[in-house]
């Protein structure tokens, strides 16, 4: 009882037929007795010898972030990131020349943690384009999370220094900055034709709110207000977000669902190191002004094999990570990993805990509802959506008219969030927008979808509700409540499996 | 690398320094006046470099102390820093988690400005901000409590450090000179309800920058607010020196056409005569809001995440502490005046540690916030939505089913 007040207060209404104790069981059983990783839950013997010869972790077998199979530990897998884009590949192109370099062999890859890969971004940045400069409250020793470390020395102080404490001050001024008609320099990948390229930091997405102003009044809507003689096209606004466990309440927060109807803005939030370079420099270079979040536990947790060379990811575009037929899940950042969690639960849930009871249930009433055979089990669809703002409904409608259900989880507040957006966007305007006005640069030709049709499809092939997993109404995420504000794979379970009952 | 961006941007160079008098930040340079008295009150003065004015008449340096006071002072000041070695420690050992920004090198600002003032006047600080919730009426348990997160916590334990609150005290606050703009809000009431009281706006030298500070100064003249702008200067904003963040260090003169004085913030009585000086400013002459600067230090990080060695020197906290540290300043007048022996002393810093110590352990018998306050203080009790994300059974389907 003691050992989980926060779960057991909320079984209380079930106290008939549940005795307390038995949740506390199960949770310990869960942490203390599921396999670490699929390839060893394949083989439990050796798993049992192991723990006979030494105590569990401390954190339990779960899989942790360090162990997760989304991230990529081999060069052959970190080359072959679908979407990924070789900077010298897209300058042959341009030039219309021919090389290797389309290829990739010989490209060399470099175990990183994302805090790392964002530093290798950024040096990129500041070596392809000499317009780009690093600016933020400490970022000339490194910035508090070593994002920035040794880019003043290496790149100059005129080019990577210290701004005074003014959030509001620092986006401002790199809107001025960015917006300055004349490109700084040559640049060979930065310009596009843009103003400088700005690259600033704010410390914590907490601090972001009184930068909110210049970054929705003006950076937004520079483009807008000008009829396209000016921009902001430069501008990246980074700043670590989501929470890490302890931040309490002015560093933990997920403020990407208040950027939702910032038209003109770009939100886009990675999972991994490997992503994290490749999205900070197509944010950099992008033509638009972006707020690039970096999930701030994934600093250090990640760690990834990462391409050494110049290379970009598509932005506006999620990725299936695992590929499903009965339930979509779209997430991103930190809870991407969650989500890995709470599937790896489903499908191997403890053995003898009350939640294999529940899976089993639910389940069961599954494949009588579908009429799928008694040795099926449910395929999860696995989306990390990428790029916020603007999100890929396209890909979202396309994996739900094949799955029928669909969970979103984030770590943000529900109520007003990227969740309840993305669910509205599937339930409502059946007839609004078609393909022809959102083509995006880099998708197939063959595949014009009519956006409309999609929606059609993907509403009246719902066979649950949407539901949404997030952050609950209270005013912000308070250190003594962090682990149950954020959703956890418990929550994401429970998600799961409602769905796959319904 | 031919960085046009290089050229453009003016190359850094070395900051001349015109030759003027700066401020002293020595602890121990206040003299005695006439014979010190047991009981009696008695005369020092202040050494004359101890104040800098902007637009205003220097503070008398002749100041009457007593003993009860000095060695209250002593006491507090040992008893602050106590405190904060207490949760470096329960930080460094994991029981406080989060974010925690300590005071220690700055004890002679909080303890002066309690000194100075009444218990009438408010007080709204940033997050630097546990002496202060002690000082103005909480407790040392309530605030290790708050920061160990335990329901025994001056805020209950649902806010943490930053996060505490007294009558007279509007709390730390998290971000970086958002409390500046409140606290000119603060002196309005004061003024609009016509009380003789003041408030007094804390905030760092890194918060100087922030816009909403100059917008608050303009409000604060615009209406006469009785409100004390304080600089606390412990000379670096996070990593970053003063000198490297501000166009002009004098804090006190940043006020436009706010008069502004610049105090020792090392040394607790002229800190005290500082504090004393701008409450007699702003309430009984009413000529409505002054700018105080205290030159302090910071002997520890930013926060407890910062080692505070990687933007100064080892030896430049040395010297600090070694030359310049408030509470041997003071222990060395009551010593030189003959208010009390060092054993006496000692004896005080026995019990301060002890104070502490038991709080400390009765903060730790403290449970931590129960389950369902996760869901109240977000309304009035009583008004509350009928629904709220999170507090239905349904939502947490799985859970229910053990």
């Amino acid at each position: 009882m003691r050992n989980c007040p926060s779960f057991s207060r909320l079984t209380t209404h079930r106290t008939v037929h549940s005795p307390r104790t038995r949740l506390c069981l199960c949770r310990r059983r869960l942490i203390s007795s599921s396999p670490s990783t699929h390839a060893t839950a394949a083989a439990p013997n050796t798993e049992s010898t192991a723990s006979a010869l030494e105590p569990p972790p401390a954190g339990g077998h779960l899989p942790s972030i360090a162990s997760s199979a989304l991230l990529k530990n081999t060069r052959e897998q970190a080359l072959k990131t679908p979407g990924i884009l070789w900077a010298d590949a897209e300058l042959d192109e341009a030039r219309g020349t021919s090389s290797l370099s389309s290829t990739t062999a010989g490209r060399e890859t470099r175990k990183m943690n994302t805090y790392q890969a964002i530093r290798d971004a950024l040096s990129i940045a500041l070596s392809t384009d000499d317009s780009a400069i690093v600016f933020g409250e400490d970022v000339a020793f490194g910035g508090v999370f070593r994002c920035t470390l040794g880019l003043a020395e290496e790149y100059g102080r005129e080019r990577v220094f210290n701004t005074p404490l003014t959030e509001q001050g620092v986006v401002g001024f790199g809107i001025g900055y960015a917006s300055m008609g004349s490109k700084l320099g040559d640049s060979t990948l930065g310009g596009r034709g843009m103003g400088g390229t700005a690259i600033a930091e704010v410390q914590f997405a907490d601090y972001i709110w009184p930068a909110f102003d210049q970054l929705l009044n003006e950076a937004s809507k520079f483009r807008y207000r000008s009829g396209g003689r000016f921009n902001v096209g430069g501008l990246t606004v980074r700043c670590p977000t989501m929470a890490v466990g302890h931040g309490g309440l002015y560093h933990s927060q997920s403020p990407e669902g208040f950027f939702m109807g910032a038209g003109g803005l770009k939100v886009v939030i990675p999972r991994s190191p490997l992503q994290a370079k490749g999205l900070l420099l197509s944010s950099i270079r992008d033509p638009n002004p972006v707020v690039f979040m970096e999930p701030k536990i994934l600093y250090r947790s990640a760690v990834e094999q990462v391409p050494i060379s110049d290379y970009t990811l598509p932005l506006g575009h999620g990725e299936i990570l695992t590929t499903g037929s009965d339930l979509t899940v779209v997430t991103y950042g930190t809870s991407v990993y969650r989500c890995e969690q709470a599937i790896h639960l489903l499908t191997h849930p403890p053995e003898g805990s009350g939640i294999e009871k529940t899976v089993k249930a639910a389940l069961g009433d599954w494949r009588r509802n579908t009429g799928k055979s008694a040795s099926s089990s449910p395929s999860i669809e696995l989306i990390d959506l990428r790029t916020i703002l603007p999100y890929d409904l396209p890909l979202i409608l396309r994996s739900l008219s094949k799955t029928h259900r669909l969970l979103i989880v984030h770590e943000g507040p529900t109520t007003g969030g990227v969740g309840m957006q993305i669910a509205g966007e599937v339930v409502s305007g059946l007839s609004l927008t078609s393909s022809s006005s959102i083509t995006r640069e880099g998708s197939p030709s063959g595949e014009e979808e009519n956006l409309a049709q999609m929606r059609k499809e993907a509403f009246l092939g719902l066979e649950a509700p949407v539901k949404v997993i997030g952050g609950w109404d209270t005013p912000g995420v308070a250190l003594q409540y962090e682990k149950f504000y954020i959703p956890d794979e418990v929550r994401i379970l429970d998600g799961l499996v409602e769905l796959l009952a319904y | 690398m031919s960085s046009l961006a290089r050229l453009r941007l003016p190359r850094r160079v070395p900051r001349i320094q015109p030759f003027v008098r700066t401020i002293q930040t020595t602890a121990d340079t206040t003299q005695l006046q006439d014979n010190a008295h047991e009981t009696d009150p008695f005369w020092v003065k202040i050494h004359e470099d101890s104040f800098q004015t902007h637009n205003c008449d220097k503070p008398d340096l002749d100041v009457k102390v007593t003993k009860t006071e000095l060695l209250d002072m002593y006491r507090q000041m040992q008893t602050m820093r106590r405190m904060e070695m207490a949760a470096d420690a329960l930080y460094k050992a994991k029981m406080i988690r989060g974010f925690c920004h300590l005071a220690i090198g700055q004890e002679a600002v909080s303890v002066g400005l309690e000194h100075g003032i009444t218990k009438n006047d408010k007080v709204i600080t940033s997050y630097r901000c546990h002496p202060l919730a002690v000082l103005r009426g909480g407790t040392i348990q309530g605030v290790i409590g708050e920061l160990l997160g335990r329901q025994i916590g001056m805020s209950h334990g649902k806010g943490g450090s930053m996060h505490i609150f007294t009558p007279s005290f509007f709390g730390g606050n998290g971000i970086v000179g958002a409390q500046v703009p409140l606290g000119a809000g603060i002196a309005f009431a004061q003024k609009y309800t016509e009380e003789s009281t003041c408030t007094f706006t804390l905030y760092g030298d890194g918060a100087a920058n922030q816009g909403q500070v100059f917008e608050a100064f303009n409000m604060a003249k615009l209406w006469d607010l009785p409100c004390v702008f304080v600089c606390e200067n412990n000379k670096y904003g996070m990593g970053t020196s003063a000198e490297r963040s501000s166009s002009n260090t004098q804090y006190f003169t940043r006020g436009d056409k706010i008069p502004g004085l610049q105090v020792n913030g090392m040394d607790i009585i002229a800190v005290k005569q500082g504090v004393e000086y701008a409450r007699k400013w702003t309430v009984e002459d009413k000529k409505g809001p002054l700018l105080l600067e205290f030159v302090t230090y910071r002997y520890g990080g930013h926060s407890m995440s910062d080692p505070g060695t990687t933007y100064r020197t080892r030896e430049e906290v040395q010297r600090m502490r070694s030359t310049q540290d408030p509470i041997r300043g003071l222990q060395r007048y009551i010593e030189e005046w003959g208010l009390a022996s060092e054993q006496e002393l000692k004896q005080i810093d026995k019990e301060a540690k002890s104070t502490v110590d038991s709080a400390v352990e009765e903060a730790k018998a403290s449970p931590i916030p129960d389950t369902k306050d996760l869901w109240t203080d977000i309304y009035y009790a009583g008004t509350e939505p009928p629904f709220m994300r999170g507090r239905e059974r349904e939502e947490v389907h799985l859970l229910s089913q053990f």
